[in-house]
């Protein structure tokens, strides 16, 4: 049981970081039916940008507390990721706004490789221990235990999702996106620059992909340039769980996804009796994925049906 | 006699749209056949319900005594019914002559293991389906643009193309949506006299069309759709002078 | 009335002369040094790969990101039997098309389900596929050994007919046949029977309801095209060319790890794809041996460059390698979609614009 209720925390954590990469991936596709592989990228961007700005404070023997230099590190990362998401969409999506479907998709593969292979130039081919200066005190709940920096990452996200559900709905920008998923060129009519709207949504995702970097690197203690890849994959299959295009449905998808993996990798032992193990762990995903298209295509939460070209 | 189509019952709802309630009717065997209505009055979804596009609410559909059901697109198109789109969808990186054999797909049998080992009974079969297909682009009048490519045809001739290709599943119904869109006078009239032609030549059309005129001359009989209800059916002069009719197309509110 | 006309002959002429250019290639590369031989040799091999994931992405226009997973478990089918790990060694001609069968097998279960959804799902699902693929052959060592995990599988048996070994060296007609050369002759034998294949569907009834769907879905359904059925045959199809060059490879190598099976090298074939001009048969191979011979020049040369002129190696080759292929896949979709040699389907458009000005 005390293991059960450990892998349901450790496994809402990770969800956490799903759900907040799978609401860019979501949100993009939700306007433009692009996947943006190169998502994942962005997430890894946004960890080492904090790695360096975090490891540079410390280095200065500033005497901050802790928890500033954290924040300075994700504040310095939410940009940087702005800016490479903004500088991809202009440069290798908008210009195929138009053509054949498979073309942006192929781009968005060049461009996912050529920001991991830039990641790799800058920060090193060797995984990078990412400070952890967070005090890490331990809360025991019966047999589990649930540490601060998962609860700092819960607070995080569900404020996170909570700003940009209010984002949509209350804002002329959110309007404006919501317009412009359900009908582009209605939007561009009624008076929208869909592209400028186009352009603010790979950039919210972007700054949420960064929050989301930050909080990897900080729970796990390390980075590597090739982080973002299946971190991006698993994201985008927490999306299509939840149902492509729906905000809701990409939090609640990634949560569902995060706890899916814990349990899987805690009992898969038990269950199979010790035929496979842990290291079975990122397989989870992609059943679900492909239970989810066999089954629900639309997802849990989706309405559209995936059955269009 | 029993009828080529008889669709029954039609309904189809769109969220808070009720795009079509209750239409109902049925095409002879050699008419051509006329839907018309004002825009959004529900006439391309009919099309696409014919055609297996959008699955309707309720309803049937029986070609020559057949149930269609719940069939897919590709095997109603099978079964005999052939279609053109509102706006053109050519195959645009196939040429002329490639579109239409793709049209014989349906009506041609050799599968991989003949095509790779290139069996005499598909080489056969390769030049029946290029023969055939040529002498559609001639039937069409635009057997000149044969190597060309679909998207660089001009627009009548897209028109004619997408004909051609239809008429090549070899269908007892041809359905066009709008084929005289965009298009001049003399344009009109020479599709005026390609339709006829394979009306006489033993095809059953279903057209819609904004064209009055083309319509009055052309059509045995109309169906006006307005809202997505059927508001009127029967020859043209009548259905001309039917209240409902006038009413709707003048934008007074039906009784 | 037979004239000799030069310019009605000079085709033949060309080919025979390419044929000639063909046969005698190994002996003067492995005048340089065999290490070329073996190079030239994966070149044709991803050029094979290359034409299966063409059928799937060039003709129907399906995104397959986990290409390299069908090769994987082509390559595993024949290591599992043609090596001392199980102590079975059947031979090549029974395995390989199991291996075909296998791989076209997992394409099918994988694009069942998928290929009724939008096509961008596909690519998702199949970069999944390449994952657990890796995975399982990672792991599946314990508790039963039957990957042998990370180390992976050694000793594979190469080809063998009678007393033909693919694998020895041995002099015929006064020339020195080493192993690799003889596979070279062996892929150049597959590779003109995949281009003959490759070229007989694009121009028959099934390769046309292929780029029908590739061109426009809704329409190719309303001419009676079943698209679910030719898009999973499409995708069958290549997953059996792909079980196929895994089986050569596994013999060729006789050494094979899951290392050789990463998304990466998935990348890198769609990359030849792409470069060459999705669809066009002979593109698709210039980009094979482009993609794979240029890194390896590269490797010879930059590395000896910037150790000359800096002392040590600042960017490596990997990383341009991957660069390069990177940058191949969003240049060529925004500067030349049709690939670096103009499709057919292009040509013809070209040769009409040339006529009428």
């Amino acid at each position: 049981m005390d293991t059960f209720i450990q892998q349901i925390i450790n496994g809402l954590t990770l969800g956490a970081v799903y759900a907040m990469v799978a609401l860019g991936y979501t949100m993009v596709y939700g306007i433009i039916q692009l996947i943006n592989f190169a998502h994942g990228e962005v997430v890894m961007i946004g960890a080492m940008v904090a790695f360096s700005v975090i490891g540079a404070l410390l280095g200065l023997d500033s005497g901050l507390p802790p928890a500033l230099i954290v924040l300075l590190g994700a504040a310095a990362a939410i940009p940087v990721c702005m800016a490479v998401a903004y500088a991809m969409e202009r440069v290798a999506y908008r210009p195929l706004r138009g053509a054949p479907r498979l073309a942006p998709l192929i781009t968005a593969i060049g461009v996912s490789i050529i920001l991991q292979q830039l990641g790799m130039m800058i920060w090193s081919r060797n995984p990078l221990a990412f400070p952890q200066i967070l005090e890490n005190r331990i809360f025991h709940l019966g047999g589990a235990t649930v540490s601060t920096v998962q609860l700092a990452i819960w607070l995080v996200a569900v404020s996170m999702m909570g700003a940009l559900t209010l984002m949509i709905h209350r804002t002329r920008l959110g309007i404006a996106m919501r317009a412009t998923s359900q009908n582009p060129q209605v939007a561009g009519l009624m008076g929208i620059d869909v592209n400028r709207v186009i352009a603010a949504t790979f950039i919210i995702g972007a700054a949420l992909a960064a929050i989301a970097g930050v909080m990897v690197g900080t729970y796990y203690g390390i980075a590597h340039y090739t982080m973002g890849s299946l971190l991006g994959l698993k994201a985008f299959c927490a999306a299509v769980l939840g149902g492509i295009g729906n905000l809701p449905g990409a939090m609640l998808g990634g949560l569902i996804l995060g706890v899916v993996e814990a349990l899987g990798a805690g009992y898969i032992g038990d269950f199979t009796g010790n035929w496979f193990g842990s290291n079975y762990q990122d397989v989870f995903a992609f059943i679900v994925l492909i239970l989810v298209l066999v089954f629900r295509p639309s997802g849990l939460l989706g309405e559209r049906v995936g059955d269009r070209t | 006699m029993q009828p080529l189509l008889r669709a029954s019952d039609i309904n189809k709802r769109f969220g808070g749209l009720q795009a079509l309630s209750n239409v109902s009717f049925s095409i002879a065997a050699g008419q051509i056949y006329g839907l018309i209505g004002p825009n959004g009055a529900g006439k391309t979804t009919l099309f696409n319900v014919i055609t297996g596009m959008t699955p309707a609410d309720a309803g049937t559909v029986m070609l020559d005594g057949r149930e269609l059901g719940q069939l897919k697109p590709h095997a109603i198109a099978q079964a005999g019914i052939a279609r053109t789109f509102q706006n053109i969808r050519l195959f645009a990186n196939l040429t002329a002559l490639e579109n239409v054999m793709v049209g014989r797909h349906a009506r041609t049998r050799a599968g991989l293991l003949q095509a790779i080992m290139r069996t005499s009974g598909q080489r056969a079969e390769e030049a029946e389906i290029e023969a055939r297909a040529f002498e559609l682009l001639r039937y069409v009048g635009i057997e000149a643009r044969v190597n060309e490519l679909a998207r660089n045809l001009p627009y009548g001739d897209q028109r004619r193309l997408e004909i051609a290709r239809a008429l090549a599943t070899e269908p007892k119904l041809l359905a066009l949506d709008e084929p005289a869109a965009g298009m001049n006078p003399t344009e009109t009239g020479e599709l005026r006299t390609l339709l006829e032609r394979i009306r006489s030549d033993g095809v059953t059309l279903f057209l819609i069309e904004h064209d009055m005129r083309l319509m009055m001359r052309l059509c045995d009989r109309v169906l006006v759709l307005d809202f997505g209800r059927a508001i009127a059916e029967g020859p043209p002069r009548e259905v001309q002078q039917d209240p409902a009719v006038v009413a709707a197309y003048l934008g007074t509110p039906t009784p | 009335m037979m004239k000799l006309d030069l310019s009605a002959r000079l085709p033949w002429i060309g080919i025979v002369l390419v044929a000639l250019a063909l046969a005698v290639l190994p002996f003067a590369l492995a005048g340089i040094g065999t290490t070329w031989v073996r190079i030239t040799n994966l070149a044709l091999l991803f050029a094979l790969l290359a034409l299966g994931l063409n059928i799937v992405v060039g003709f129907a226009g399906l995104l397959d990101l986990g290409y390299i997973a069908f090769y994987a478990v082509g390559a595993y089918v024949y290591a599992l039997l043609a090596s001392p790990q199980f102590g079975l060694h059947l031979p090549f001609w029974a395995i390989i098309p199991l291996g075909a069968l296998v791989a076209c097998i997992f394409g099918v279960l994988l694009g069942a389900p998928t290929l009724k959804l939008r096509g961008d799902y596909l690519a998702i699902v199949t970069l999944g596929f390449g994952e657990i693929i890796r995975i399982f052959l990672n792991n599946l060592s314990q508790p039963v050994n039957i990957t042998n995990g990370p180390q992976g599988i050694s000793r594979i048996d190469s080809f063998r007919l009678g007393d033909f070994d693919f694998g020895k060296s041995e002099m015929l007609f006064g020339l020195n046949f080493s192993g690799p050369i003889k596979y070279y002759y062996l892929l150049l034998l597959v590779l003109i029977v995949i281009i003959v294949v490759n070229m007989r569907l694009q121009h028959s009834r099934i390769g046309r309801a292929w780029e029908a769907i590739r061109e426009d879905e809704v329409a190719a359904r309303a001419m009676g095209i079943d698209t679910t059925r030719m898009k999973l045959l499409a995708f069958a199809m290549g997953a059996s060319f792909g079980g196929i060059a895994g089986g050569i490879f596994s013999s060729m190598q006789g050494f094979i790890s899951p290392e050789s099976f990463v998304l990466v090298e998935s990348i890198m074939v769609l990359a030849m794809v792409v470069l060459g001009g999705m669809g066009n048969i002979w593109g698709v191979i210039l980009g094979a041996l482009l993609l794979s011979f240029v890194p390896e020049l590269l490797r010879h040369t930059i590395e000896p460059l910037q150790r000359s002129l800096f002392g040590r190696s600042i960017v490596e080759p990997e990383v341009v390698r991957m660069l390069l292929f990177g940058l191949a896949l969003v240049l060529m979709m925004l500067y030349r979609p049709a690939g670096l040699l103009p499709s057919a389907v292009r040509r013809r458009e070209l040769a009409r614009k040339s006529v009428e000005p």
